[in-house]
């Protein structure tokens, strides 16, 4: 536990002492905010339109879904940012130590690579849900104007933490097979637009593999739990998805002990 | 404290370190020498769990660095040849995580870090980010980090490159104060440092031990015969073939001279002493004896002997 918490506080600080973390932060939330500003303002002059009509042609406003309309809309783009952010947060924690021979220092210690390899994770995690977080203020200003139904919201939210720890594992086995950033970025990113869109493919293919390559996408997942439906197939799915990319990063980093 | 029986390693086809052998006392330093690409760093690296051998055995303080790693790393204290830091840290933090994965806790872990930023220098920067510093100090700062949770046994991979003069001599008297307390291997390609510093020397050469043992013993062991410097006045040739008809001379090579003066260094087989012969035979001859003195082999000597060419058996 104290090799943990030292590893962990080591990369927390890391990430907040260089401008990592602000840099990710201020883009990210620049950008979703954006986003969330565009999707509120179609949004405002859908039903002004609509109230137009319906003065002119007489009838009533059609009821129109808040949740449906705005947090749907803006999970669905915003899942995609995550695709192109987190591979960013994750891309030095191993290949940086690779670089500068700090892994050297890790390996002869006495701290088992499982230690080394979650106080990564869960540093890498704390400070994804804290941005993810941040983003809740806009549906407090949603809240504010009107009345969105706070269920799915939360829910959502949940798929987030879920995905957000399958794509850290991701990108965290990225960055333990190479000493370069680069390289780890671009396998990451790689892995997860494949497992993103590989649903795509579902419709050429068989029944069964139809249902294997859904089964394997991110976003199938992903939708209930926008919907505001929590599955445990999915919370089971984006679990294991972790503990494998997890498992397959601790078996790199310890194969130098075995490869004679 | 440290055992090594018949290690090796292979990168592949290359093999890097092959067959080696050698022991250290507890309370020694060990010096750990060889030009560059010999295998000092990969023989480091497999006492320190880094790499695992692709033979032979070693252990330290009584466990194997294979089957009981944990144990072993948590005695040693390692300072590879690149100096492993967090360069965005400042030095009292770095300190601080290292301490705490070598298992340091609690009350102690500010005791230990102060004591070894004293020790190595360093405790007018600990709030320095590692970064600024200048290479000295981020040397400073490696050896510190070897250091931080006092281990039974230090291994450090050329502790001295990059520093300067005085810095070294520094570094040296912090090692040497070591000694006793904690066994210590260090590896350099700098002769000076080894004789001054170190107690036994192995010498390793394309992988393989070439020579083992204290820097008298390796003298000793490696001496050819006893040389003399005679600076003699005469004529040359003559005081050359008289030398030369000494009983006990193997050779005498000419240093400088010509016709009427010369300089000649004689070797004569080990343990005789030709000098009062010598002596006596150029004043019966009439010529001017102006100098006579025995010369020491140097640890130069022994290691360039020892890794230019093939061991005499």
């Amino acid at each position: 536990m104290g090799n943990f918490l030292a590893v962990y506080s080591k990369e927390m600080r890391s990430y907040f002492v260089s401008p990592v973390a602000y840099v990710i932060a201020g883009v990210f939330l620049f950008l979703s905010g954006y986003l969330f500003r565009s999707i509120l303002m179609q949004f405002n002059m859908i039903c002004l339109q609509l109230g137009q009509r319906a003065q002119q042609m007489g009838g009533g406003m059609p009821a129109l879904n808040l949740n449906e309309m705005v947090v749907t809309q803006f999970f669905a783009v915003m899942d995609f940012i995550w695709l192109l952010i987190v591979p960013m947060l994750t891309m030095r924690l191993y290949a940086e130590e690779k670089k500068t021979g700090t892994i050297e220092l890790l390996m002869t210690s006495p701290i088992s690579s499982v230690q080394v390899l979650l106080g990564k994770f869960f540093a890498c995690f704390s400070l994804y849900a804290i941005i993810v977080s941040l983003t809740m203020v806009y549906f407090l200003i949603l809240e504010a104007y009107g009345s969105p139904d706070w269920g799915p919201i939360f829910s959502g939210y949940l798929g987030y933490l879920f995905l957000g720890a399958t794509f850290i594992s991701v990108g965290i086995l990225a960055s333990a097979l190479t000493e370069n950033q680069i390289v780890a970025v671009l396998l990451s990113f790689g892995i997860l637009l494949m497992f993103w869109l590989i649903d795509w493919s579902a419709s050429f293919a068989g029944p069964t593999a139809a249902k294997i390559l859904q089964y394997v996408s991110f976003i199938e997942h992903l939708e209930d739990f926008q919907r505001g439906v929590i599955d445990s197939r999915d919370v089971v799915f984006y679990l294991s998805f972790t503990f494998f990319c997890l498992f397959l990063t601790t078996r790199v980093i310890e194969s130098r002990r075995w490869r004679r | 404290m440290i055992e090594v029986n018949e290690l090796s390693k292979s990168y592949g086809e290359v093999v890097a370190v092959e067959g080696v052998s050698f022991a250290v006392g507890k309370g020694t330093i060990l010096g750990f020498l060889g030009p560059n690409g010999a295998g000092k760093t990969t023989t480091m690296r497999m006492l320190t769990c880094y790499l695992p051998p692709s033979g032979g055995q070693a252990t330290v303080a009584g466990f194997d660095v294979v089957e009981e790693s944990m144990e072993v790393r948590k005695r040693i204290g390692y300072l590879p040849e690149t100096p492993p830091l967090y360069l965005d840290m400042t030095v009292r933090a770095y300190l601080r995580f290292v301490a705490r994965i070598k298992g340091v806790t609690g009350p102690q872990l500010n005791g230990r870090i102060d004591d070894t930023m004293e020790k190595t220098g360093i405790a007018h920067h600990q709030n320095t980010v590692i970064s600024h510093l200048s290479k000295g100090y981020k040397q400073r700062v490696g050896l510190a980090q070897a250091l931080v949770h006092s281990p039974d046994v230090l291994i450090l991979d050329e502790p001295t490159v990059g520093l300067d003069p005085k810095q070294i001599i520094e570094i040296r008297e912090v090692i040497k104060g070591l000694a006793g307390d904690h066994t210590v291997i260090l590896s350099t390609h700098i002769l000076p440092e080894v004789s001054m510093t170190c107690e036994k020397i192995v010498i390793i050469n394309g992988g393989r031990i070439a020579g083992e043992g204290t820097p008298e013993s390796l003298i000793a062991q490696l001496k050819e015969g006893e040389v003399l410097r005679a600076s003699i006045g005469g004529p040359g040739q003559e005081v050359l073939s008289m030398i030369r008809a000494m009983d006990g001379v193997i050779d005498v090579a000419v240093e400088s001279g010509g016709e009427e003066d010369g300089v000649f260094i004689i070797t004569s087989t080990p343990g005789t002493d030709v000098r009062d012969s010598l002596a006596r035979q150029i004043v019966d001859g009439g010529y001017a004896l102006r100098e006579l003195r025995g010369l020491d082999m140097t640890l130069e000597d022994i290691f360039l002997r020892l890794t230019t060419e093939e061991v005499k058996a």
